[in-house]
């Protein structure tokens, strides 16, 4: 394939403007009706996620929470266009993408309310662990997909990741292995323009993270990341692509993180809130909000509805995590072999006595 | 004595780092978030600021890349001190430090040496999600070529970072991230004891208790305890994990016939093993009691809600010590 193939455009794929209005891009599909409907519910549903979250931070439920706000267009998006055999790698970032992809969202907050560490069975949804260090988990979704391939599964992977991840090498040896295998994997990375504190321009002076892909023989692709509908599209037809043999890409999302990067963060020592208020304006809930309501298929019944369905899952959230799971000890050593080593089943059995002579005295 | 500010160990971390790029131009500060922010735990504030961001910043986010930049670096001049951001995400680096940092010197016959300070925020107690938690002093004490160093004090961050910076080959200097905020009166000009020596914290005559980084204090409170209890515990701070002071340590042990290393890391192949090996060979005819070991269970780092179950408390220290066979003497 030449290799002008495999660049992105020149401007990021936007299929809503700012105002909610339909842009015209012959390249690309516009999503039906049902799909920006179910994708603008998920939305709703992933702000509500991000604001109920935010709030049991504050209420001390969670230790720590990275949040997705502003990037929900990205998170939900990841989850819809996938199927039930297909796999998610979420980072720290994308509790929403997880709960939007079936798993229990109490299972989900597990490992940042601090309760245990992976709080869901990863192959129950087909959703890995949430990865903290960075871009490791990428190279394991290639592996997934070529074991898929190699089974004759019909499985396409998402592997997740933010702007600064991309400096890893292990994000170089992910993508390379991936076009070398040729395998069904879809790299979408979610720009952010910020690392923590290290802005993109920091980590890299490619022309966009989406043309790295040109230097691994894959496609690159960069897409409006609060444009649900584009994103729907663009990464719709990247695990068609890849669902049907054509090996792997790369689609970079321009979004933008709207709160710290966590709790524990002070974002003001490294940016101004002018260039934080510049990007409210182009929330995707708004844009997706007047597009359908503008094509009247937002009637306030189905708005109802849908706020009603984000509050259940904020009441399930709530409900779950204000429920203190007392901790068991002998937790500590389970699962550490298949087979506890003779030295573990020493240690358990000394915390076991220490614990009840505690209770005695 | 004149009166002195309280200050924090991240203050004294600061400070070192601070006045060895003043006293030295090619000392260089870089690594994640080191520069606007400060460092996530604020190590460095101030010092893009102060020296410029030729001299503290932000690199691309890859550790790998940072620990071999330095290499770079040292091998054309530089005195590169680098922050990995937590414990578990310096692996990224490990191939860089052993491969390369850790043998230059060895490999080229003295004629390449690597003054790099890798600094690096360790161990857990403070409430940590997964890969924040980490105690890795063993991987790096394992490795020849590497000088490994632990402080529990304010006044010794300051020393120790300042003799890592100063220090002709790698230093690790592992940061214990739950003692960043203790604060405590010192004269930074108040030469400490440097790298390869161990400090008797606290005078004691029936016991030994050998910590270092984070179970330090542990290790006081426990001697606190014990004294309430009429039992005299002495404390040693080996601070210096490589070169380890086996001449302090030993003659500590020897004072009092017995001892009981604290460390937080899994016990199994530890540096508290190595601790245990050497006082025993060196002072088997003076103890009256097997030494022991108060150290992290041999599992992964556990989530918030379990740690305290894990780490070496005040009680398990004392519980370790009334099995030194009191009974026999
Ligand atoms: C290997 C590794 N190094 C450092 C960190 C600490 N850290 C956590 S998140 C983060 C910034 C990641 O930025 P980006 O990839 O853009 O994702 P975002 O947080 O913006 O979603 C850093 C440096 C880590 N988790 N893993
Ligand atoms: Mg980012």
């Amino acid at each position: 394939m030449p290799s002008h193939d495999f660049l992105p455009s020149e401007q990021p794929v936007q299929l809503l403007d700012q105002d909610g209005r339909r842009v015209e891009d012959p390249k690309r599909a516009f999503p039906s009706d049902e799909d920006l409907l179910r994708a603008h519910e998920a939305l709703v549903v992933g702000r509500r996620i991000n604001e109920q979250a935010y709030a049991l931070v504050r209420q001390g439920r969670l230790a720590v929470y990275p949040s997705s706000y502003g990037q929900e267009a990205c998170e939900v998006a990841a989850a819809l266009v996938l199927d039930d055999q297909d796999w998610l790698f979420p980072t720290y970032r994308d509790v929403v993408s997880i709960i939007g992809r079936g798993v229990d969202p109490v299972e989900t907050l597990t490992l940042l309310k601090g309760d245990w560490h992976c709080g869901y069975d990863p192959t129950e949804h087909r959703v890995a662990p949430q990865t903290t260090p960075l871009a490791t988990q990428l190279i394991h979704a290639v592996g997934v997909a070529h074991a898929a391939t190699l089974r004759g599964e019909d499985t396409v992977v998402m592997a997740m990741c933010g702007d600064g991840a991309t400096s890893e090498g292990d994000f170089h040896e992910a993508l390379n292995f991936a076009a070398v295998f040729k395998a069904p994997v879809v790299f979408f990375v979610q720009n952010n323009e910020y690392a923590i504190s290290v802005p993109l321009a920091r980590q890299t002076v490619a022309p966009s993270l989406a043309h790295k892909a040109v230097g691994y023989g894959m496609p690159g692709e960069r897409v409006d990341g609060n444009d649900v509908a584009a994103l729907l599209s663009v990464l719709g037809d990247a695990v068609h692509a890849a669902r049907s043999g054509a090996g792997p890409s790369l689609v970079e999302a321009h979004t933008y993180r709207m709160q710290a990067h966590t709790n524990a963060d002070d974002a003001t020592r490294y940016r101004q809130d002018d260039e934080v208020a510049a990007w409210q304006g182009r929330d995707p809930l708004l844009r997706s909000k007047a597009y359908l309501t503008g094509r009247e298929l937002l009637t306030d019944e189905r708005t109802a509805e849908i706020a009603a369905k984000a509050e259940a899952v904020a009441t399930v959230m709530r409900d779950g995590l204000m429920q203190d799971v007392e901790p068991v000890p002998g937790d500590l050593f389970e699962h550490v072999h298949a087979t506890p080593t003779p030295q573990l089943r020493e240690q358990a059995a000394f915390l076991a006595d220490e614990l009840s002579r505690e209770k005695v005295s | 004595m004149a009166e002195h500010e309280k200050i924090t160990m991240a203050q004294a971390f600061n400070q070192a780092l601070r006045d060895a790029m003043t006293a030295d131009e090619s000392v260089l500060m870089f690594g994640e978030d080191v520069g606007a922010l400060g460092g996530v735990f604020r190590v460095t504030d101030g010092l893009t600021a102060e020296f410029g961001g030729a001299r503290c910043f932000d690199t691309p986010l890859a550790e790998s890349g940072i620990m071999g930049f330095a290499v770079g670096l040292a091998m054309n001049g530089m005195r590169p001190v680098v922050e990995m951001q937590f414990d578990a995400f310096a692996y990224p680096a490990f191939e860089q430090i052993v491969s390369h940092v850790a043998k230059m010197r060895n490999r080229t016959r003295g004629a390449l040496s690597m003054p790099i300070t890798i600094r690096i925020p360790y161990a857990g107690g403070i409430g940590g999600v997964e890969h924040h938690c980490d105690s890795s002093e063993a991987y790096y004490a394992h490795t020849p070529g590497l000088t490994v160093v632990a402080p529990a004090t304010v006044a010794d961050a300051y020393t120790l970072m300042r003799e890592a910076i100063a220090s002709p080959d790698p230093v690790v200097v592992l940061e214990p991230k739950k003692l960043y905020w203790s604060k405590d009166e010192v004269d930074l000009d108040e030469v400490q004891p440097g790298i390869g020596r161990a400090v008797v914290r606290r005078e004691g005559t029936d016991a030994t208790l050998i910590a270092y980084g984070t179970s330090v204090p542990i290790a006081l409170e426990a001697a606190d305890a014990a004294a309430a209890e009429g039992r005299s515990l002495q404390v040693v701070d080996v601070r210096s994990i490589v070169p380890f002071d086996d001449e302090t340590v030993c003659a500590a042990v020897r004072s009092t016939g017995r001892a009981v290393v604290v460390a937080e890391a899994p016990g199994f192949a530890s540096v508290s093993s190595e601790i245990v090996a050497r006082v025993t060979e060196r002072c088997f005819h003076h103890l009256a009691a097997p030494v022991r070991r108060v150290t992290g269970f041999d599992i992964p780092y556990p989530p918030p809600k379990l740690e305290h179950l894990h780490l070496p408390s005040v009680d398990r220290v004392l519980d370790a010590v009334d099995t030194l066979q009191w009974d026999d003497v």
